[in-house]
C-alpha cells in the first residue's frame, strides 16, 4: 500500500524546482477532510462485507483493512455516495463535530 | 455465520489514484479515472488536455496519480497521444499503454479534429471522453455533448438548449476502429472488463464515459452513482461496444426500460422543463433505443 501522508514539498529557489512532477502521489498532502460538513459513519455489526463502499468512494478514502470497510477521515471529502450505495444502510452521515 | 462472510472485492485492489485530489465532493470523473487505472496498471501514460482532471490531478509540482502525465493544449489530446507512443516505440517500448483522457468538451468540440485525425490513421492509442456534458471545469458552459433541455450558463433556462447532444459514438464508428466503448460509472466491473478488453486490441480504440457532474447537474452529490445508473436503466446512455464500425454489441439487455422522468426530475439543470418537454426527451431516448437494437440485429 502507499504511504499516505506525503509531506509537502517546498522549493526555496528555481534552481531546486524539478522539471516533471515531484512525486507520483505526491498530493496527498492535501488533507481534504477539511471538506466536510457531515461524516460517514460504519456500523459494522450490520456490515455485509459487499466492498460497494469502497468500489464507489472518489477519493478513495474507504480502505479495506482486514477485510473490513475503513473511512480515512483525513481525505474523506463527505460527499455520501457510501452512504447512498450501502446496500445494508449501515453507513449514516453524520454532522461534522467540531 | 454473516461474521465469517469472506469479502470479495469486484475490482482489482491496486489503487492507481491517492487521495487529496482536487475534485469535487461527489465527482464522477475521479471515479472514472479509478476505475481506468484499476484496470490498465502502473505501465500507462496519460495525455490530459484542459479539462476537470488537470485540475483535479494537482499543481504543478504535485500529481495524485501512480503514472506520468503530459499536460498538453486543450485541441490535441489525440495528437499528443500519438507522439507519446510514437516516442516510447522509439525506445523500444512497446507494452506501455498510452490513454488520452479528455473531457466532452476536449473531445466533442475542441479535439475532434485531433481525435479524428489519429481515428483515421488508426494510431495505437486509448482515447477515453469522460463525459459530464458541458465545461465543468471553467464554470459550466454548453458543449455539444450537452443534452436536450439542460441549464448551463450560456444556456440559461429561458433560452435552454435545444438542440440534441452529438453522437460522437456513431462519429467514431464511421471511421471503422477496431474498438468503441460506452461505460458508466455505475457499472465498474463492466468498465473494467472493457478497459482490459481494449489494452489488447492494437489501433486507436475510443471510450465514451458517463461520469455525472453534481456541481453542473445541480444534483445531489450523494446521487451520482444513482444518476448514472438511472441513465443506463433509462437507456439514456446505454451500455454497448462497437468493433470495426459495424459489430455491435449491446452490453446490458434492458427487458423493462424506466421512464426517463425520474432521472429528470433530480437534477436542478432540468428543473424548468414542462411535461411536454419531458415527453419529448422520452420519445427521442426511445428512438435511439430502436436504432441501437436494430443495429444490433445486423
Amino acid at each position: 500500500m502507499r504511504e499516505k501522508k506525503a509531506k509537502k514539498i517546498v522549493f526555496n529557489s528555481a534552481e531546486e524546482m524539478p522539471t516533471m512532477i515531484a512525486s507520483v502521489g505526491s498530493q496527498t498532502h492535501n488533507l481534504t477532510g477539511a471538506w466536510r460538513n457531515i461524516r460517514p459513519e460504519i456500523d459494522l455489526a450490520k456490515c455485509l462485507k459487499c466492498g460497494i463502499c469502497w468500489k464507489f468512494c472518489p477519493e478513495p478514502s474507504i480502505d479495506i483493512v482486514d477485510e473490513w470497510p475503513v473511512v480515512d477521515y483525513d481525505y474523506c471529502k463527505g460527499c455520501g455516495i457510501c452512504a447512498e450505495e450501502c446496500p445494508a444502510k449501515c453507513i449514516v452521515m453524520v454532522e461534522e463535530r467540531k | 455465520m454473516k461474521k465469517e462472510k469472506k469479502m470479495t472485492l469486484t475490482l482489482p485492489a491496486e489503487e492507481l489514484m491517492a487521495c487529496g485530489h482536487l475534485a469535487c465532493q461527489g465527482c464522477g470523473a475521479t471515479l472514472a479515472m479509478r476505475y481506468m487505472l484499476k484496470a490498465l496498471g502502473q505501465k500507462t501514460a496519460l495525455c490530459i488536455p484542459a479539462c476537470c482532471w488537470a485540475v483535479i490531478d494537482g499543481p504543478y509540482p504535485y500529481s495524485s496519480l501512480d503514472v506520468p502525465i503530459y499536460h498538453c493544449a486543450f485541441e490535441t489530446a489525440a495528437s499528443t497521444a500519438t507522439g507519446v507512443k510514437a516516442g516510447l516505440e522509439m525506445t523500444g517500448d512497446s507494452e506501455t499503454t498510452v490513454v488520452a483522457w479528455a473531457g466532452d468538451g476536449g473531445t466533442f468540440d475542441i479535439g475532434l479534429q485531433a481525435l479524428s485525425g489519429a481515428a483515421e490513421r488508426n494510431e495505437d492509442i486509448i482515447y477515453v471522453c469522460y463525459d459530464n456534458e458541458a465545461y465543468m471545469n471553467t464554470g459550466i458552459q454548453r458543449s455539444s455533448a450537452t443534452p436536450y433541455g439542460a441549464w448551463t450558463t450560456t444556456t440559461p433556462v429561458k433560452h435552454f438548449k435545444t438542440r440534441p447532444k452529438k453522437d460522437i459514438v456513431a462519429i467514431m464508428a464511421a471511421h471503422r476502429i477496431p474498438y468503441i466503448a460506452t461505460a458508466s460509472i455505475s457499472h465498474p466491473e463492466d468498465f473494467v472488463k472493457k478497459m482490459r478488453k481494449a489494452k489488447d486490441i492494437k489501433g486507436t480504440r475510443f471510450f465514451h464515459v458517463y461520469a455525472p457532474c453534481p456541481t453542473g447537474w445541480k444534483s445531489r452529490p450523494e446521487d451520482t452513482v444513482k444518476l448514472a445508473r438511472m441513465a443506463v436503466q433509462n437507456a439514456y446512455f446505454p451500455l454497448c461496444e462497437i468493433e470495426d464500425g459495424d459489430k455491435v454489441t449491446l452490453n446490458l439487455k434492458l427487458k423493462d426500460k424506466k421512464p426517463v422522468n425520474d432521472y429528470i426530475r433530480i437534477q436542478g439543470r432540468f428543473r424548468h422543463l414542462t411535461e411536454a418537454q419531458v415527453a419529448s426527451i422520452q420519445a427521442e431516448v426511445d428512438a435511439r433505443w430502436e436504432r441501437l437494437l436494430k443495429n444490433c440485429a445486423v
